[in-house]
């Protein structure tokens, strides 16, 4: 392995040599100003609209403003990409990467320098639709547990209801995809009941199973099931028969040509499945919570709704955007590990 | 060697194609002997592959039988190798992986593990062990795909077209490979191409096929000793003398050129 890399990659690498690049010193500094701009914004620029209540809250044994938390917010994000820029200066590739992305983290920075002052400081913003970043981070200070009992609660939901309609799309896909009387009768169904938003089982969801967990987890089983089983079943269909004649040749009886020629010849697409899944079980959780489950962070924004209370909203879809970003950034290290063998070979 | 390992009677295989029945193979009959190598070589449409896909037991006869040590041949086998002409590999596994396929197939892989490192030795390409097939060029996949069938011990290398679609250097350097494993294993291989230096410079025989339909037209024995030399006055002879049986050499003596 390492050799063939070097000899496609030898040329790039002798030109220039990796080491620390005095330079570089500037990239970093830029990446951090625009946070730094948003922290001087929050302390320099008095309160002007008098609307605006700061209040102090107990975290543990610090006692902490609004202000306070979101300056804190801004210090570790400077803290953050100082390190990855650290981390960054010492190689070539790195540097390239981090690079690229500071124009863009130095207008998030500048942006929310703004947006503090707009939506918090003179609150020319449209209240209480528009709160402040500070007035989001507000919502974490007052009820930052149940925030995090409501986090749980979603990936809970989400991950039973993922991993059981993978595991699930996977089999009837292998099935499908195997067996040609099984492609005759269940793909039909599939195709049909595959464009139905799954929400819109949720009244006999409900009634069918006897909690509203296990109801919203079959949900985003079937949600999960339809994209995985039908790319899977392709997948499986589509494997040459020059493979499985070649493993025949070698020995392969058909429990091998099962497992180890069509399902790995289906992997990529197998990904690709649940890489859409994914995308739709995210959408299945939050309607889900909306429409009749006890906790969760879509049950979380109806009941901050019917408050007015839209920084807690806010709130919510920041933990969503994390939550949900990290859950695919999951799937893409599990998908590139299994797939390993197609780096270099799609670009 | 002058044991029969393989006797093919009477083969006839048709194909319907839209209404018409093609005669594929018709009336084939043809015993090879151990350790020799025998190349079948003719037109596209002659049925090479056919009759080798037959042999490997990937494709069934209307009539007749193929032996292999006396045995009816019904079904694939690892007795039979069987290198395919491209693309065979299995993109997911390593090259040493895919040479350990046919005993993961059969359950062996832990008592042979050991082989795994001779083949990859056998074929030279030592350091690409953990390089999947897209890393690698073509000759070096083909010497894989070589490999992975010789693992299991066939008794009967099958090979079809592996060089077709490599550049002249490298298919002289797997032809040259594939005369030291016939060497060291002292395998059976039978091999189908379109080459005719490439049949000469490797069989004990030549079969030749003719189309529509596909038969036997003649087996030519090459008493060339080896090593054999491409450019030696007994290879272009023999070389000539096929040609004409393709009626591709022409009557007239050609003027020499001096290059």
């Amino acid at each position: 392995m390492s050799e063939i890399e070097k000899t496609t990659e030898g040329i790039k690498t002798k030109e220039k040599p990796d080491g620390f690049d005095k330079k570089f010193i500037w990239v970093i500094l830029f990446t951090i100003v625009g946070f730094a701009a948003a922290i001087a914004a929050n302390l320099l620029i008095p309160q002007i609209s008098e609307d605006v209540k700061i209040e102090i809250y107990q975290v543990g044994s610090i006692y902490a403003t609004m202000n306070n938390a979101y300056t804190w917010v801004l210090i570790a994000l400077i803290v953050l990409y100082l390190g990855i820029g650290i981390f960054s200066a010492f190689k070539k590739e790195r540097r390239k990467k981090y690079r690229s992305r500071a124009p863009f983290r130095f207008a998030v920075g500048i942006a929310l320098a703004l947006w503090d002052l707009l939506g918090t400081k003179l609150q020319t913003l449209p209240q209480p639709f528009f709160p402040g970043p500070a007035g989001i981070i507000e919502a974490f200070l007052i009820e930052g547990d149940y925030i995090l009992q409501n986090t749980l609660y979603s990936l809970r939901l989400f991950s039973v209801g993922f991993l059981l309609g993978v595991v699930v799309g996977v089999g009837t896909g292998i099935l499908i995809g195997w067996f040609p009387k099984v492609y005759y009768w269940v793909s039909p169904v599939l195709n049909i009941t595959g464009v139905i938003p799954a929400v819109a089982w949720m009244p006999f969801a409900l009634t069918l199973f006897p909690t509203p967990f296990s109801a919203a987890a079959f949900l985003i089983v079937i949600c999960t099931w339809f994209p995985v089983a039908s790319l899977t079943a392709s997948g499986i269909k589509s494997t040459p028969k020059a493979k499985f004649e070649a493993a025949r040749t070698l020995g392969g009886k058909t429990p091998y040509l099962v497992f180890h020629v069509a399902i790995p010849h289906a992997m990529p697409q197998i990904f690709t499945g649940i890489e859409t899944a994914n995308a739709f079980s995210f959408t299945t959780l939050v309607m889900a919570e909306m429409m009749g489950q006890p906790g969760g962070l879509g049950y979380y924004i109806n009941a901050s709704k019917v408050w007015s209370a839209y920084y807690k909203v806010f709130a919510a879809i920041v933990v969503m955007a994390v939550l949900f970003s990290l859950i695919t950034w999951a799937v893409g290290l599990v998908k590139a590990r299994v797939l390993r063998w197609q780096r270099g070979l799609l670009k | 060697m002058s044991e029969t390992i393989l006797e093919i009677k009477n083969i006839n295989r048709t194909y319907k194609d839209e209404d018409n029945i093609v005669e594929a193979l018709k009336d084939i009959n043809f015993s090879i002997k151990k350790g020799e190598f025998v190349s079948i070589i003719g037109s596209s449409g002659c049925g090479k592959t056919t009759l080798l896909r037959l042999i490997a037991g990937l494709d069934k006869a209307q009539s007749g039988e193929i032996l292999l040590d006396g045995e009816k041949i019904t079904a694939p086998d690892p007795k039979r190798g069987y290198v395919f002409q491209q693309g065979s590999l299995f993109e997911w596994l390593t090259v040493q992986n895919n040479i350990a396929a046919g005993l993961k197939a059969r359950h062996i892989y832990k008592e042979n593990k050991h082989k795994v490192a001779e083949y990859i030795d056998l074929i030279g390409l030592n350091g690409f062990e953990k390089a999947y097939p897209h890393q690698i060029s073509g000759g070096m996949a083909q010497r894989v795909a070589i490999a992975r069938a010789l693992i299991n011990d066939p008794e009967v290398l099958l090979l079809d077209e592996p060089m077709g679609a490599l550049d002249s250097f490298t298919r002289a350097d797997i032809q040259d490979k594939l005369l030291e494993i016939r060497k060291t294993n002292n395998a059976t291989m039978i091999l189908v191409t379109h080459d005719i230096d490439e049949a000469l410079y490797l069989s004990d025989r030549i079969v030749i096929m003719t189309p529509r339909p596909g038969k036997i037209s003649e087996v030519v024995d090459v008493a060339i000793p080896h090593p054999r030399h491409r450019g030696g006055t007994e290879f272009l002879a023999g070389r000539k003398k096929l040609l004409e049986r393709f009626h591709l050499a022409s009557a007239q003596p050609q003027p020499e050129y001096n290059i």
